[in-house]
């Protein structure tokens, strides 16, 4: 036996080959890491994609007109032809307020008596929009969508008719990057550094804690394996899953949720595989500290998924969030794979933002390994 | 380089002044204390101690996986602090639960060690060759190890710590739950290859039998160093000191165990066939009883004098017998199987089984892990449904009112089901609340349980710091709050030293005088003398029923000796025609 082999550091082509050899069957053989790498990502892409929409679509809407005429016939008629909205025509306010009571309805849009008249007055309010406050974003929605449609149709009502209404105010509304502005376009994306902080975490939080508790760990350390073996031994096959769970996510981003790729997919592929790295370091760092595989999916779940849905911007606009939790989400990397993946997604290769942020994750990548490498050492106390 | 000095003497390991302490929630523990030995090369050494002697706590330190404290363990030529990697190149290391990764095959499993370990590839279809015939697992090569029967996967873990050939071998507790038909296939592997090899071998063992068949024993106790020499010189020093007395008529052999024991200068008894073994106190004439004959001591008799004796003698009859329903006729067997089987989808664990057990009597159910101990046990105790067959407990039909037979019946499990964080009284009061006991009786019953069962001056610890024997003494309290009339004891004394376990015997002889019927299963063939009926169960099926004198003669009559209960288990489990080829 040649001693110079025999240093912490050393590493030996054989005995890592077997190592990996060996976690590569047992992912093939228990179907929950398969399930975790393969399975989840479609599941919450399904679930996120299809279930939480910061759209609104046919939202019912209740139509009062207190006296029908021409004008108002032309103005409701735009209500009907846009697919935010789901007209209902009711006789007078009584009836309508009572239908949002009751949750039929969102909105009521009142159209007042004289609202022909009305419309050429300075000042004068023909058009009252009431939104049920109670679900605050759809609220904001139908007041936003409502006062567009309104805009537009005083606009066109006013060529058509060949006169000048002092009403008027001319918004020219122009959306970069996303200008469908469907929610799902930023949604996905960072649904995606979501879904990969949480199979990182997860897979690698598991297997270490399941080596120390079916006491295959003990009888791994009393072989000549070095440490550095044990961890990459561990991180590389789980490398390889998680990337398999990324490209699928990609996959359903681009092909079934439709939303857009612009940037290159080389350079996804490569903050992603810087992202996957943080991940594992994560998830290999609390199973060696919890050395229990319950312990350890808690706290992946807490101490990652938990941040990454919260504070990454991924739902919850940081810039919007005080001080304090501001400067709390520099912390978590999944921040800054959120931003990476939407300006790749939606805006392209825009080299400010993927510099600054794809140098965070590698710094803490570093930190991670370095970490874990820290803590295993080859002893059982 | 090796240190050429230890290499000349023979050395392999070279402990001086080593000791190490553990911090624990019931603050710092010292697992080794000063121990000074040298383990020779090419030799079998047994670390042989009770519970927490310290045992592991030295193999690891051997190994490298653990540094001392204080003082230097060197093996073979390496100081560990220093050079752990090169200790662990040459030598090899099996725990307790050896990590066999139960989801790799056979062929899997020996392929990462031999990988692990560096073989040679060129080398390694010969070696595999070798080994797979040495352990018989050549036909199951494909399977996965989590299917293996729990002999075959210690003998799997034996082949991948033997594949890289190692100069040392570190097994601890290797034949711990193992059936004695593996246990002694195990030890040939282990004696072929230290005399084809030259390997030098540790083992640590519960089994104090298998400590006559190391070269060397090394005595621990509380982290101490005992002593020692050979197993021939550890027995001499109790010459004069051990005695046979043969039973007398009409007296049972428990009735005539607890009143020996009871003898001043008596540190020992023990049921061996249909004699009673007795060990004295040193310079103590033997007792003044009749039937009485020398005979010569074993490795187990200095092991018990050497802790000073079990503490037998503080077990004393109980003044408040337990409660024995009257109205049950006693000329009816208390429980009754016919046609016992259970499924587990196309495996058939039990099958088809009759036995009764009689009130009073004292029950073994015997065999090897998987032998379908557990399974059959659990249906009698109404934890598991049977798939076909009759099982009556106390008078009851378990198919149709299993609660209220349970209620007479105390249970104790394998793993002795006690909440760890609570303290010995909160168990109780938990228990004695759940089998819904009053006020008055459950306090009553709390103070009949801190008696008998010594539990007083750990009364407020918590459960998970109590030293196994505790734990065993509070589990059994617990099963008995309720005063039962059938005590159902799932290897009650699995993984515990043979102090406790004796203690343990005499406290279910007392229970057993007063008229419990107490059902126990155990893989400690020996233990099978404390039975008055047993049946000897292998793959679901009955092998064999009877006294232990029954099963004794059953087993001579083929020709073959069977002086000790474990050497009429491997005859009886060799006369059944499937085993020729396992």
């Amino acid at each position: 036996m040649n001693a110079a082999h025999l240093n912490e550091g050393g590493i030996s082509a054989m005995r890592l080959r077997g190592l990996m050899r060996k976690e590569f069957l047992q992912i093939l053989r228990d179907p929950s890491s398969i399930a975790i790498a393969f399975v989840l990502p479609v599941i919450l892409l399904l679930l996120f994609g299809y279930g939480v929409s910061l759209d609104a679509k046919h939202v019912p809407i209740a139509l009062v007109v207190d006296e029908p005429g021409a004008a108002t016939a032309s103005f409701t008629g735009s209500f009907r032809h846009l697919p935010y909205f789901d007209p209902l025509t009711l006789p007078d306010m009584r009836s309508a307020e009572i239908a949002m009571r009751e949750g039929r309805v969102e909105a009521i849009v009142h159209l007042r008596t004289d609202f022909g008249r009305k419309l050429y007055q300075p000042g004068g309010t023909p058009v009252q929009i009431i939104v049920n406050g109670v679900n605050a974003n759809t609220g904001r929605l139908i007041l936003g969508y409502g006062s567009g449609i309104w805009i537009n149709w005083l606009h066109q009502y006013a060529q058509i008719n060949h006169i000048h209404l002092p009403a008027s105010v001319q918004v020219e509304q122009r959306v970069w990057f996303n200008s469908e502005l469907r929610s799902r376009n930023y949604l996905v994306p960072g649904l995606i550094a979501v879904i990969m902080t949480l199979i990182g975490a997860l897979l690698t939080a598991l297997v270490v804690a399941r080596e120390w508790e079916r006491g295959t760990m003990e009888a791994l350390m009393a072989t000549p394996v070095t440490m550095n073996e044990i961890i990459i031994g561990k991180m590389a096959p789980y490398f390889v899953l998680g990337s398999g769970g990324m490209l699928i996510s990609v996959g359903m981003a681009v092909w079934l949720f439709d939303v857009p790729l612009r940037g290159s997919i080389w350079l996804l592929f490569g903050v992603a595989a810087l992202f996957l790295l943080v991940a594992l370091g994560m998830g290999l760092l609390i199973s060696t500290l919890a050395r229990n595989q319950f312990v350890a999916s808690q706290i992946a779940l807490i101490v990652t998924f938990l941040p990454a849905f919260l504070l990454s911007g991924f739902i919850f606009e940081i810039s919007s969030m005080p001080q304090v939790v501001q400067i709390i989400t520099h912390i978590i990397p999944a921040r800054y794979f959120v931003a990476l993946l939407q300006t790749l997604f939606m805006a392209g290769d825009i080299w400010s933002v993927i510099w600054p942020n794809a140098l965070a994750l590698a710094v803490m990548a570093l930190i991670f390994l370095v970490l874990v490498r820290r803590i295993s050492r080859k002893r059982l106390d | 380089m090796p240190d050429s000095s230890d290499v000349a003497s023979g050395a392999v390991v070279t402990l001086s002044g080593v000791s190490r302490a553990f911090n624990t929630a019931g603050g710092p523990v010292q697992a080794l204390d000063n121990v000074d030995a040298i383990i020779t090369r090419g030799r079998v050494t047994g670390l042989i101690g009770p519970d927490g002697a310290g045992k592991t706590t030295l193999m690891r330190l051997i190994s490298g996986l653990l540094m001392p404290d204080t003082g230097s363990v060197n093996t073979l030529g390496f100081d560990v602090k220093e050079q752990p990697l090169q200790v662990q190149a040459s030598m090899c290391y099996m725990p307790q639960r050896f990590g066999l990764y139960e989801d790799l095959t056979v062929q899997e499993n020996l392929d990462l060690y031999a990988d692990l370990q560096q073989l040679p590839y060129a080398g390694r279809p010969e070696r595999y060759a070798e080994l797979m015939h040495m352990t018989g697992l050549a036909a199951f090569a494909a399977r996965l190890a989590g299917q293996l029967s729990g002999g075959m996967k210690q003998k799997l873990g034996l082949a991948c710590t033997l594949v890289g050939s190692p100069k040392l071998l570190l097994l601890d507790e290797p034949t711990a739950g193992v059936d004695p038909v593996s246990r002694r296939e195990l030890w040939e592997i282990v004696y072929r290859q230290v005399s084809k090899t030259g390997m030098s071998v540790v083992f640590s063992t519960a089994y104090l039998d298998e400590a006559e068949r190391c070269d060397e024993v090394l005595l621990l106790h509380q982290g101490r160093l005992l002593g020692q020499d050979t197993p021939a010189a550890f027995s001499s020093r109790m010459q004069g000191r051990t005695w046979h007395r043969s039973l007398d008529e009409g007296v049972s052999k428990r009735a005539l165990q607890h009143r020996l024991s009871q003898l001043p200068g008596v540190i020992d008894t023990t049921i061996q066939g249909e004699q009673i073994r007795l060990v004295m106190a040193a310079d103590t004439a033997a007792p003044d009883e009749a039937n009485l004959q020398a005979t010569p001591p074993r490795f187990e008799d200095a092991f018990i004098a050497m802790l000073g004796g079990a503490d037998t003698a503080a077990i004393v009859s109980d003044q408040q017998p337990v409660h024995i329903r009257t109205t049950d006729n006693d000329q009816l067997p208390v429980i009754e199987v016919s046609g016992l089987t259970r499924n587990f989808g196309t495996f058939q664990a039990v099958k088809g089984i009759d036995f009764s057990i009689r009130r009073g009597e004292v029950f073994g159910l015997l065999g090897a892990n998987g032998a379908g101990k557990s399974t059959t046990f659990r249906m009698l105790c109404g934890l598991l449904p049977a798939s076909h067959g009759e099982l009556t407990v106390a008078g009851v039909n378990l198919r149709e009112a299993p609660s209220s037979a349970r209620s007479r019946i105390g249970y104790m499990s394998q793993r002795f089901s006690l909440y760890g964080s609570l303290s010995v009284l909160e168990n109780m009061r938990f228990f004695s609340s759940a089998y819904g006991l009053g006020r008055q009786q459950r306090k009553m019953r709390i103070d009949w349980a801190c008696k008998q069962f010594e539990l007083g001056e750990v009364i407020a610890t918590a459960a998970n710091d109590l030293p196994l024997g505790y734990k065993q003494r509070l589990a059994m309290a617990c099963a008995l709050l309720h005063e039962p009339d059938i005590l159902f004891l799932d290897e009650p004394t699995s993984g515990v030293d043979p102090l406790a376990r004796r203690e343990f015997w005499h406290r279910i002889n007392l229970l057993a005088e007063q008229g419990v019927t107490v059902l126990v299963t155990t893989h400690f063939m020996e233990e099978a003398e404390y039975c008055d009926r047993l049946v000897i169960m292998a793959e679901g099926t009955i092998l064999a029923a009877g006294t232990p004198h029954d099963i004794r003669m059953e087993a001579a009559a083929t020709g073959r000796p069977a002086d000790t209960m474990e050497d009429a288990f491997i005859t009886l489990i060799h006369r059944q025609p499937e085993f020729a080829t396992a």
